[in-house]
Protein backbone atom coordinates (compact mmCIF):
# COMPACT_ATOMS: atom_id res chain seq x y z
CA UNK A 1 0.00 0.00 0.00
CA UNK A 2 1.31 3.44 -0.91
CA UNK A 3 2.03 5.64 2.06
CA UNK A 4 -0.18 8.65 1.41
CA UNK A 5 2.31 10.92 3.19
CA UNK A 6 4.63 10.32 0.25
CA UNK A 7 2.27 11.79 -2.29
CA UNK A 8 1.02 14.67 -0.12
CA UNK A 9 3.06 17.67 0.90
CA UNK A 10 1.87 19.10 4.19
CA UNK A 11 2.71 22.58 5.41
CA UNK A 12 5.02 22.60 8.43
CA UNK A 13 2.77 24.95 10.44
CA UNK A 14 -0.04 23.07 12.21
CA UNK A 15 -3.56 24.35 11.50
CA UNK A 16 -4.87 22.52 14.58
CA UNK A 17 -2.71 22.41 17.70
CA UNK A 18 -4.14 20.98 20.91
CA UNK A 19 -2.20 21.04 24.17
CA UNK A 20 -3.11 19.58 27.54
CA UNK A 21 -6.82 19.32 26.76
CA UNK A 22 -9.00 18.16 29.64
CA UNK A 23 -12.76 17.70 29.79
CA UNK A 24 -15.03 16.13 32.39
CA UNK A 25 -18.76 15.52 32.58
CA UNK A 26 -19.58 15.48 36.28
CA UNK A 27 -17.23 12.96 37.87
CA UNK A 28 -16.50 11.30 34.52
CA UNK A 29 -13.14 12.55 33.27
CA UNK A 30 -13.33 12.03 29.50
CA UNK A 31 -10.18 13.78 28.25
CA UNK A 32 -7.10 13.82 30.51
CA UNK A 33 -4.47 15.96 28.82
CA UNK A 34 -4.77 15.41 25.08
CA UNK A 35 -2.09 16.76 22.72
CA UNK A 36 -2.50 16.74 18.93
CA UNK A 37 -1.19 18.58 15.88
CA UNK A 38 -2.70 18.50 12.38
CA UNK A 39 -1.08 20.22 9.41
CA UNK A 40 -2.74 21.70 6.31
CA UNK A 41 -3.62 18.96 3.82
CA UNK A 42 -3.21 16.17 6.38
CA UNK A 43 -5.85 13.61 7.38
CA UNK A 44 -5.62 12.30 10.96
CA UNK A 45 -7.88 9.47 12.13
CA UNK A 46 -8.72 9.34 15.82
CA UNK A 47 -9.50 5.77 16.82
CA UNK A 48 -11.04 4.71 20.07
CA UNK A 49 -13.80 2.69 21.62
CA UNK A 50 -17.33 4.04 22.13
CA UNK A 51 -17.42 6.58 24.95
CA UNK A 52 -13.68 7.24 24.83
CA UNK A 53 -14.22 10.97 24.13
CA UNK A 54 -13.51 11.05 20.39
CA UNK A 55 -16.62 13.07 19.50
CA UNK A 56 -16.06 15.34 22.51
CA UNK A 57 -12.63 16.18 21.09
CA UNK A 58 -13.95 17.46 17.74
CA UNK A 59 -16.88 19.21 19.37
CA UNK A 60 -14.35 21.16 21.44
CA UNK A 61 -12.39 21.97 18.26
CA UNK A 62 -15.61 23.31 16.64
CA UNK A 63 -16.43 25.31 19.79
CA UNK A 64 -19.59 23.31 20.56
CA UNK A 65 -18.19 22.31 23.96
CA UNK A 66 -15.93 24.21 26.35
CA UNK A 67 -12.88 22.38 27.69
CA UNK A 68 -12.01 22.41 31.39
CA UNK A 69 -8.38 23.26 30.63
CA UNK A 70 -5.84 23.27 27.83
CA UNK A 71 -5.44 25.21 24.61
CA UNK A 72 -7.11 24.48 21.26
CA UNK A 73 -5.42 26.53 18.54
CA UNK A 74 -7.35 26.36 15.26
CA UNK A 75 -6.02 28.44 12.36
CA UNK A 76 -4.10 30.54 14.91
CA UNK A 77 -7.15 31.18 17.15
CA UNK A 78 -7.51 29.72 20.64
CA UNK A 79 -11.09 28.42 20.35
CA UNK A 80 -12.06 28.40 24.07
CA UNK A 81 -11.12 32.08 24.40
CA UNK A 82 -13.07 33.34 21.35
CA UNK A 83 -16.24 35.38 21.79
CA UNK A 84 -19.37 34.35 19.86
CA UNK A 85 -18.74 36.65 16.86
CA UNK A 86 -15.12 35.54 16.45
CA UNK A 87 -16.15 31.91 16.82
CA UNK A 88 -18.81 32.33 14.09
CA UNK A 89 -16.13 33.76 11.76
CA UNK A 90 -13.79 30.87 12.49
CA UNK A 91 -16.55 28.31 11.99
CA UNK A 92 -16.93 29.48 8.38
CA UNK A 93 -13.48 27.97 7.82
CA UNK A 94 -14.35 24.65 9.47
CA UNK A 95 -16.58 21.91 8.05
CA UNK A 96 -18.25 19.46 10.43
CA UNK A 97 -19.79 16.22 9.18
CA UNK A 98 -22.07 14.80 11.86
CA UNK A 99 -22.49 11.12 12.71
CA UNK A 100 -26.18 11.14 11.69
CA UNK A 101 -25.62 13.73 8.94
CA UNK A 102 -27.84 16.27 10.80
CA UNK A 103 -29.61 17.37 7.61
CA UNK A 104 -32.49 19.80 8.21
CA UNK A 105 -35.57 17.58 7.90
CA UNK A 106 -37.93 20.31 6.75
CA UNK A 107 -35.67 21.43 3.89
CA UNK A 108 -34.94 19.83 0.52
CA UNK A 109 -31.38 18.88 -0.44
CA UNK A 110 -31.05 22.16 -2.36
CA UNK A 111 -32.25 24.21 0.65
CA UNK A 112 -29.92 22.29 2.98
CA UNK A 113 -26.97 23.13 0.76
CA UNK A 114 -28.02 26.74 0.18
CA UNK A 115 -28.61 27.42 3.87
CA UNK A 116 -25.01 28.14 5.03
CA UNK A 117 -24.17 29.99 1.83
CA UNK A 118 -27.20 32.29 1.80
CA UNK A 119 -26.74 33.14 5.46
CA UNK A 120 -23.00 33.69 5.38
CA UNK A 121 -22.25 34.49 1.75
CA UNK A 122 -22.51 38.29 2.20
CA UNK A 123 -25.22 38.97 -0.41
CA UNK A 124 -24.10 36.27 -2.80
CA UNK A 125 -26.12 36.18 -6.10
CA UNK A 126 -28.71 33.45 -6.60
CA UNK A 127 -27.03 32.37 -9.84
CA UNK A 128 -23.75 31.85 -7.94
CA UNK A 129 -25.56 29.88 -5.24
CA UNK A 130 -27.06 27.60 -7.91
CA UNK A 131 -23.62 27.00 -9.41
CA UNK A 132 -22.10 26.26 -5.97
CA UNK A 133 -24.93 23.82 -5.13
CA UNK A 134 -24.53 22.00 -8.45
CA UNK A 135 -20.74 21.86 -7.98
CA UNK A 136 -20.82 20.26 -4.53
CA UNK A 137 -23.62 17.87 -5.51
CA UNK A 138 -21.53 16.86 -8.51
CA UNK A 139 -18.50 16.40 -6.22
CA UNK A 140 -20.44 13.93 -4.04
CA UNK A 141 -22.14 12.34 -7.06
CA UNK A 142 -25.73 13.09 -6.04
CA UNK A 143 -26.95 15.69 -8.55
CA UNK A 144 -30.23 13.79 -9.07
CA UNK A 145 -31.30 14.25 -5.42
CA UNK A 146 -31.42 18.06 -5.53
CA UNK A 147 -35.17 18.38 -4.94
CA UNK A 148 -35.57 15.46 -2.54
CA UNK A 149 -36.18 15.66 1.19
CA UNK A 150 -33.66 14.06 3.60
CA UNK A 151 -36.30 11.44 4.51
CA UNK A 152 -36.23 10.21 0.90
CA UNK A 153 -32.46 9.55 0.94
CA UNK A 154 -30.54 6.42 1.98
CA UNK A 155 -28.07 6.51 4.89
CA UNK A 156 -25.08 6.77 2.54
CA UNK A 157 -26.72 9.52 0.49
CA UNK A 158 -27.48 11.48 3.67
CA UNK A 159 -23.81 11.22 4.72
CA UNK A 160 -22.67 12.47 1.34
CA UNK A 161 -25.15 15.38 1.35
CA UNK A 162 -23.95 16.20 4.88
CA UNK A 163 -20.38 16.39 3.59
CA UNK A 164 -21.53 18.42 0.56
CA UNK A 165 -23.21 20.95 2.90
CA UNK A 166 -19.91 21.54 4.65
CA UNK A 167 -17.93 21.70 1.38
CA UNK A 168 -20.10 24.50 -0.03
CA UNK A 169 -18.35 26.97 2.30
CA UNK A 170 -14.93 25.70 1.07
CA UNK A 171 -13.55 24.97 4.55
CA UNK A 172 -9.86 24.71 5.34
CA UNK A 173 -10.50 22.09 8.03
CA UNK A 174 -12.88 19.12 7.93
CA UNK A 175 -14.07 17.29 11.03
CA UNK A 176 -15.75 13.93 10.37
CA UNK A 177 -17.68 12.30 13.23
CA UNK A 178 -17.98 8.54 12.55
CA UNK A 179 -18.37 8.92 8.77
CA UNK A 180 -18.96 5.20 8.11
CA UNK A 181 -21.04 4.33 11.20
CA UNK A 182 -24.16 2.35 10.31
CA UNK A 183 -23.27 1.97 6.63
CA UNK A 184 -22.84 -1.23 4.61
CA UNK A 185 -19.25 -2.08 3.48
CA UNK A 186 -19.73 -0.88 -0.10
CA UNK A 187 -21.21 2.46 0.94
CA UNK A 188 -18.44 2.78 3.56
CA UNK A 189 -15.84 2.42 0.80
CA UNK A 190 -17.65 5.15 -1.21
CA UNK A 191 -17.55 7.48 1.82
CA UNK A 192 -13.86 6.68 2.41
CA UNK A 193 -13.11 7.51 -1.22
CA UNK A 194 -15.07 10.75 -0.89
CA UNK A 195 -13.01 11.77 2.18
CA UNK A 196 -9.82 11.18 0.19
CA UNK A 197 -11.17 13.11 -2.80
CA UNK A 198 -12.07 16.05 -0.53
CA UNK A 199 -8.53 16.08 0.87
CA UNK A 200 -6.97 15.99 -2.59
CA UNK A 201 -9.35 18.48 -4.25
CA UNK A 202 -9.63 21.07 -1.47
CA UNK A 203 -6.31 20.42 0.38
CA UNK A 204 -8.18 20.35 3.70
CA UNK A 205 -6.77 19.29 7.04
CA UNK A 206 -9.10 16.67 8.47
CA UNK A 207 -9.75 14.84 11.69
CA UNK A 208 -11.71 11.63 11.16
CA UNK A 209 -13.32 10.22 14.29
CA UNK A 210 -13.95 6.52 13.83
CA UNK A 211 -13.75 3.07 15.34
CA UNK A 212 -13.62 1.52 11.88
CA UNK A 213 -10.03 0.44 11.12
CA UNK A 214 -10.71 0.12 7.39
CA UNK A 215 -11.89 3.72 7.30
CA UNK A 216 -8.89 4.89 9.34
CA UNK A 217 -6.42 2.99 7.17
CA UNK A 218 -7.80 4.12 3.83
CA UNK A 219 -8.49 7.78 4.63
CA UNK A 220 -5.74 8.93 6.99
CA UNK A 221 -2.09 9.88 6.85
CA UNK A 222 -1.73 9.45 10.59
CA UNK A 223 -3.63 7.56 13.24
CA UNK A 224 -4.06 8.49 16.91
CA UNK A 225 -5.37 5.94 19.39
CA UNK A 226 -7.46 7.54 22.15
CA UNK A 227 -7.72 5.42 25.27
CA UNK A 228 -8.66 6.41 28.80
CA UNK A 229 -8.65 10.10 27.88
CA UNK A 230 -5.14 10.30 26.39
CA UNK A 231 -3.52 9.51 23.04
CA UNK A 232 -1.82 6.18 23.60
CA UNK A 233 0.02 6.16 20.30
CA UNK A 234 0.21 8.44 17.25
CA UNK A 235 1.81 7.63 13.90
CA UNK A 236 1.24 5.94 10.57
CA UNK A 237 -1.03 2.89 10.44
CA UNK A 238 2.04 0.66 10.24
CA UNK A 239 3.75 2.32 13.21
CA UNK A 240 0.68 2.22 15.42
CA UNK A 241 -0.37 -1.35 14.82
CA UNK A 242 3.13 -2.87 15.03
CA UNK A 243 3.38 -1.46 18.56
CA UNK A 244 3.73 -4.28 21.11
CA UNK A 245 1.33 -2.56 23.56
CA UNK A 246 -1.34 -5.16 24.35
CA UNK A 247 -4.13 -2.53 24.51
CA UNK A 248 -3.44 -1.49 20.90
CA UNK A 249 -3.08 -5.10 19.78
CA UNK A 250 -6.43 -6.00 21.32
CA UNK A 251 -8.05 -3.03 19.57
CA UNK A 252 -6.66 -4.31 16.24
CA UNK A 253 -7.63 -7.94 16.93
CA UNK A 254 -11.25 -7.05 17.60
CA UNK A 255 -11.62 -5.28 14.29
CA UNK A 256 -11.85 -6.88 10.88
CA UNK A 257 -9.46 -5.28 8.43
CA UNK A 258 -8.74 -5.99 4.83
CA UNK A 259 -4.99 -6.40 4.36
CA UNK B 1 -22.88 3.28 55.50
CA UNK B 2 -23.36 6.36 57.66
CA UNK B 3 -20.71 8.22 55.66
CA UNK B 4 -22.46 7.25 52.43
CA UNK B 5 -25.79 8.59 53.73
CA UNK B 6 -24.16 11.89 54.74
CA UNK B 7 -22.63 12.21 51.28
CA UNK B 8 -26.01 11.57 49.65
CA UNK B 9 -27.67 14.21 51.82
CA UNK B 10 -25.19 16.82 50.63
CA UNK B 11 -26.16 16.27 46.98
CA UNK B 12 -29.15 18.63 47.27
CA UNK B 13 -29.91 21.82 49.20
CA UNK B 14 -33.61 21.50 50.14
CA UNK B 15 -35.01 18.33 48.59
CA UNK B 16 -34.06 16.87 45.24
CA UNK B 17 -37.42 17.79 43.64
CA UNK B 18 -37.41 21.35 45.00
CA UNK B 19 -33.80 21.80 43.93
CA UNK B 20 -34.69 20.64 40.43
CA UNK B 21 -37.73 22.95 40.37
CA UNK B 22 -35.73 26.04 41.34
CA UNK B 23 -32.93 25.12 38.94
CA UNK B 24 -35.51 24.80 36.16
CA UNK B 25 -37.04 28.18 37.04
CA UNK B 26 -33.58 29.78 37.03
CA UNK B 27 -32.71 28.23 33.65
CA UNK B 28 -36.04 29.34 32.17
CA UNK B 29 -35.40 32.86 33.46
CA UNK B 30 -31.95 32.84 31.79
CA UNK B 31 -33.58 31.57 28.58
CA UNK B 32 -36.09 34.46 28.64
CA UNK B 33 -33.32 37.03 29.27
CA UNK B 34 -31.37 35.57 26.34
CA UNK B 35 -34.51 35.83 24.17
CA UNK B 36 -34.81 39.58 24.81
CA UNK B 37 -31.08 40.12 24.21
CA UNK B 38 -31.15 38.23 20.90
CA UNK B 39 -34.52 39.65 19.77
CA UNK B 40 -33.28 43.23 19.88
CA UNK B 41 -29.84 42.70 18.34
CA UNK B 42 -29.23 42.44 14.57
CA UNK B 43 -29.34 40.57 12.25
CA UNK B 44 -33.13 40.23 12.31
CA UNK B 45 -34.68 37.11 10.82
CA UNK B 46 -37.68 38.80 9.11
CA UNK B 47 -38.23 36.10 6.49
CA UNK B 48 -38.24 33.33 9.09
CA UNK B 49 -40.57 35.34 11.35
CA UNK B 50 -43.05 35.70 8.47
CA UNK B 51 -42.79 31.97 7.73
CA UNK B 52 -43.38 31.11 11.39
CA UNK B 53 -46.36 33.52 11.56
CA UNK B 54 -47.85 31.61 8.62
CA UNK B 55 -47.20 28.29 10.40
CA UNK B 56 -48.75 29.51 13.67
CA UNK B 57 -51.60 31.58 12.28
CA UNK B 58 -52.83 30.11 9.06
CA UNK B 59 -52.47 26.49 10.09
CA UNK B 60 -54.43 26.99 13.34
CA UNK B 61 -57.24 28.82 11.57
CA UNK B 62 -59.52 25.84 10.84
CA UNK B 63 -59.39 24.50 14.40
CA UNK B 64 -59.81 27.97 15.92
CA UNK B 65 -62.80 28.67 13.64
CA UNK B 66 -64.67 25.52 14.64
CA UNK B 67 -63.90 25.95 18.35
CA UNK B 68 -64.83 29.65 18.40
CA UNK B 69 -68.05 29.05 16.49
CA UNK B 70 -69.16 26.15 18.72
CA UNK B 71 -68.27 28.12 21.88
CA UNK B 72 -70.44 31.05 20.74
CA UNK B 73 -73.45 28.83 20.03
CA UNK B 74 -73.13 26.72 23.19
CA UNK B 75 -72.53 29.69 25.50
CA UNK B 76 -75.60 31.51 24.12
CA UNK B 77 -77.73 28.38 24.32
CA UNK B 78 -76.69 27.67 27.92
CA UNK B 79 -77.17 31.29 29.05
CA UNK B 80 -80.69 31.72 27.63
CA UNK B 81 -82.65 29.79 30.34
CA UNK B 82 -81.10 31.84 33.17
CA UNK B 83 -81.87 35.15 31.47
CA UNK B 84 -85.34 33.94 30.41
CA UNK B 85 -86.25 33.43 34.07
CA UNK B 86 -85.97 37.23 34.51
CA UNK B 87 -87.41 37.99 31.08
CA UNK B 88 -84.05 39.37 30.08
CA UNK B 89 -83.25 37.43 26.89
CA UNK B 90 -82.76 40.78 25.13
CA UNK B 91 -79.54 41.04 27.16
CA UNK B 92 -78.10 37.96 25.46
CA UNK B 93 -76.03 39.93 22.86
CA UNK B 94 -74.44 41.99 25.66
CA UNK B 95 -73.76 38.97 27.85
CA UNK B 96 -72.32 36.93 24.97
CA UNK B 97 -70.09 39.74 23.74
CA UNK B 98 -68.68 40.53 27.21
CA UNK B 99 -68.06 36.87 28.04
CA UNK B 100 -66.48 36.09 24.69
CA UNK B 101 -64.29 39.16 24.39
CA UNK B 102 -63.17 39.42 28.01
CA UNK B 103 -62.56 35.77 28.82
CA UNK B 104 -63.55 33.04 26.37
CA UNK B 105 -61.82 34.19 23.17
CA UNK B 106 -58.37 34.79 24.74
CA UNK B 107 -58.52 31.58 26.76
CA UNK B 108 -59.82 29.32 23.99
CA UNK B 109 -57.37 30.72 21.46
CA UNK B 110 -54.45 30.32 23.87
CA UNK B 111 -55.39 26.77 24.88
CA UNK B 112 -55.91 25.64 21.28
CA UNK B 113 -52.62 27.27 20.24
CA UNK B 114 -50.79 25.69 23.20
CA UNK B 115 -52.08 22.28 22.14
CA UNK B 116 -51.45 22.64 18.43
CA UNK B 117 -48.50 25.02 18.13
CA UNK B 118 -46.78 24.65 21.55
CA UNK B 119 -46.48 20.88 21.21
CA UNK B 120 -45.29 21.30 17.64
CA UNK B 121 -42.54 23.73 18.69
CA UNK B 122 -41.44 21.45 21.55
CA UNK B 123 -41.34 18.37 19.33
CA UNK B 124 -39.70 20.09 16.36
CA UNK B 125 -36.91 21.77 18.33
CA UNK B 126 -36.49 18.68 20.51
CA UNK B 127 -36.05 16.50 17.47
CA UNK B 128 -33.60 19.02 15.97
CA UNK B 129 -31.62 18.97 19.24
CA UNK B 130 -31.33 15.18 19.56
CA UNK B 131 -30.46 14.69 15.87
CA UNK B 132 -27.72 17.37 16.14
CA UNK B 133 -29.44 19.70 13.63
CA UNK B 134 -29.10 22.58 16.11
CA UNK B 135 -25.37 21.83 16.46
CA UNK B 136 -25.12 21.69 12.65
CA UNK B 137 -26.70 25.13 12.44
CA UNK B 138 -24.25 26.42 15.04
CA UNK B 139 -21.16 25.08 13.24
CA UNK B 140 -22.38 26.59 9.97
CA UNK B 141 -22.07 30.00 11.70
CA UNK B 142 -25.82 30.52 12.12
CA UNK B 143 -27.10 31.50 15.54
CA UNK B 144 -29.68 28.73 16.16
CA UNK B 145 -31.23 30.57 19.11
CA UNK B 146 -32.01 33.58 16.96
CA UNK B 147 -33.12 31.54 13.96
CA UNK B 148 -35.22 28.94 15.78
CA UNK B 149 -36.27 30.36 19.15
CA UNK B 150 -36.60 34.13 18.64
CA UNK B 151 -38.58 33.72 15.42
CA UNK B 152 -41.03 31.23 16.96
CA UNK B 153 -41.62 33.25 20.12
CA UNK B 154 -42.20 36.46 18.12
CA UNK B 155 -44.57 34.57 15.81
CA UNK B 156 -46.69 33.18 18.65
CA UNK B 157 -46.70 36.56 20.46
CA UNK B 158 -47.94 38.28 17.27
CA UNK B 159 -50.37 35.66 16.02
CA UNK B 160 -52.24 34.72 19.21
CA UNK B 161 -53.76 38.26 19.59
CA UNK B 162 -54.78 38.24 15.91
CA UNK B 163 -56.28 34.77 16.26
CA UNK B 164 -58.04 35.92 19.44
CA UNK B 165 -59.78 38.76 17.57
CA UNK B 166 -60.79 36.29 14.87
CA UNK B 167 -62.08 33.80 17.49
CA UNK B 168 -64.11 36.58 19.13
CA UNK B 169 -65.78 37.50 15.84
CA UNK B 170 -66.49 33.86 14.96
CA UNK B 171 -67.82 33.26 18.50
CA UNK B 172 -70.09 36.31 18.26
CA UNK B 173 -71.32 35.09 14.91
CA UNK B 174 -72.15 31.70 16.49
CA UNK B 175 -74.00 33.54 19.26
CA UNK B 176 -75.90 35.61 16.68
CA UNK B 177 -77.06 32.50 14.79
CA UNK B 178 -78.50 31.08 18.01
CA UNK B 179 -80.17 34.36 19.02
CA UNK B 180 -81.48 34.86 15.50
CA UNK B 181 -82.97 31.35 15.45
CA UNK B 182 -84.77 31.87 18.78
CA UNK B 183 -85.54 35.59 19.03
CA UNK B 184 -85.42 36.52 15.32
CA UNK B 185 -82.99 39.36 16.14
CA UNK B 186 -81.41 40.90 13.03
CA UNK B 187 -77.63 40.84 12.54
CA UNK B 188 -77.38 44.66 12.71
CA UNK B 189 -79.35 44.79 15.96
CA UNK B 190 -77.35 41.90 17.53
CA UNK B 191 -73.97 43.38 16.74
CA UNK B 192 -75.06 46.90 17.72
CA UNK B 193 -76.09 45.63 21.17
CA UNK B 194 -72.99 43.45 21.40
CA UNK B 195 -70.55 46.29 20.69
CA UNK B 196 -72.42 48.80 22.88
CA UNK B 197 -71.52 46.68 25.91
CA UNK B 198 -67.83 46.51 25.11
CA UNK B 199 -65.46 49.29 26.02
CA UNK B 200 -61.93 50.16 25.05
CA UNK B 201 -60.35 48.51 28.09
CA UNK B 202 -62.05 45.18 27.27
CA UNK B 203 -60.43 45.08 23.86
CA UNK B 204 -56.97 46.17 24.99
CA UNK B 205 -56.88 43.93 28.04
CA UNK B 206 -57.73 40.94 25.86
CA UNK B 207 -55.11 41.87 23.27
CA UNK B 208 -52.42 42.32 25.95
CA UNK B 209 -53.52 39.09 27.62
CA UNK B 210 -53.20 37.27 24.29
CA UNK B 211 -49.72 38.67 23.71
CA UNK B 212 -48.69 37.30 27.13
CA UNK B 213 -50.32 33.94 26.36
CA UNK B 214 -48.63 33.80 22.94
CA UNK B 215 -45.25 34.63 24.47
CA UNK B 216 -45.76 31.91 27.11
CA UNK B 217 -46.64 29.27 24.50
CA UNK B 218 -43.63 30.17 22.34
CA UNK B 219 -41.07 30.46 25.12
CA UNK B 220 -42.11 27.28 26.97
CA UNK B 221 -42.26 25.20 23.77
CA UNK B 222 -38.88 26.56 22.65
CA UNK B 223 -37.26 26.12 26.08
CA UNK B 224 -38.39 22.53 26.41
CA UNK B 225 -37.49 21.63 22.82
CA UNK B 226 -34.18 23.51 22.69
CA UNK B 227 -32.96 21.78 25.86
CA UNK B 228 -34.32 18.30 25.07
CA UNK B 229 -32.14 15.32 26.01
CA UNK B 230 -32.42 11.53 26.07
CA UNK B 231 -33.10 10.90 22.36
CA UNK B 232 -36.59 10.22 21.03
CA UNK B 233 -37.97 9.79 24.56
CA UNK B 234 -36.78 13.34 25.29
CA UNK B 235 -38.64 14.65 22.22
CA UNK B 236 -41.92 13.19 23.51
CA UNK B 237 -41.29 14.62 26.97
CA UNK B 238 -40.50 18.04 25.51
CA UNK B 239 -43.72 18.10 23.46
CA UNK B 240 -45.79 16.96 26.43
CA UNK B 241 -44.20 19.37 28.91
CA UNK B 242 -44.63 22.26 26.45
CA UNK B 243 -48.41 21.79 26.43
CA UNK B 244 -48.88 21.02 30.14
CA UNK B 245 -46.71 23.88 31.46
CA UNK B 246 -48.05 26.39 28.91
CA UNK B 247 -51.68 25.59 29.80
CA UNK B 248 -50.97 25.82 33.53
CA UNK B 249 -49.20 29.18 33.12
CA UNK B 250 -52.01 30.50 30.88
CA UNK B 251 -54.54 29.97 33.69
CA UNK B 252 -52.21 31.56 36.26
CA UNK B 253 -51.64 34.56 33.97
CA UNK B 254 -55.39 34.84 33.33
CA UNK B 255 -56.05 35.23 37.07
CA UNK B 256 -53.24 37.76 37.53
CA UNK B 257 -54.16 39.87 34.48
CA UNK B 258 -57.88 39.92 35.36
CA UNK B 259 -56.96 41.27 38.81
CA UNK B 260 -54.71 43.95 37.35
CA UNK B 261 -57.27 44.99 34.70
CA UNK B 262 -60.01 45.24 37.34
CA UNK B 263 -57.97 47.91 39.14
CA UNK B 264 -58.27 50.09 36.01
CA UNK B 265 -62.00 49.63 35.45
Amino acid sequence: MTNRSDIHHFSTEPVIEIKGLEKSFGSNKVLRGVDLQVRQGENVAVLGRSGSGKSVLIKIIAGLLKPDSGSVMVLNHNVPELDYKALEKLRLRIGFSFQNSALYDSMTVRENLEFPLLRNGGGVKHADVDVAVEDVLDAVGLSQTINQLPSELSGGQRKRIGIARTLIMQPEIMLYDEPTAGLDPITSIEINNLIKEVQQKYNTASIIITHDLTCAKSTSDRIAILLDGIFLKTGSFQEVFTDPDQRIKSFYDYNFIEE
Amino acid sequence: MMKLNQKRQREFVITRKLDNFFTEVYLLFKFIVRFFKEAFSPPFEFREIVRQCYEVGYKSLALISITGFVTGIVFTKQSRPSLAEFGATSWLPSLVSIAILRALAPLITALITAGKVGSNIGAELGSMRVTEQIDAMEVSATNPFKFLVVTRVIATSLMVPILMCYTALIGLFGGFLNVNANEQTSMASFFQKAFESINFIDIWSSVIKSIVFGFTIGIIGSYKGYNATQGTQGVGKAANASVVISMFLIFVEEIVIVQIVNWFR
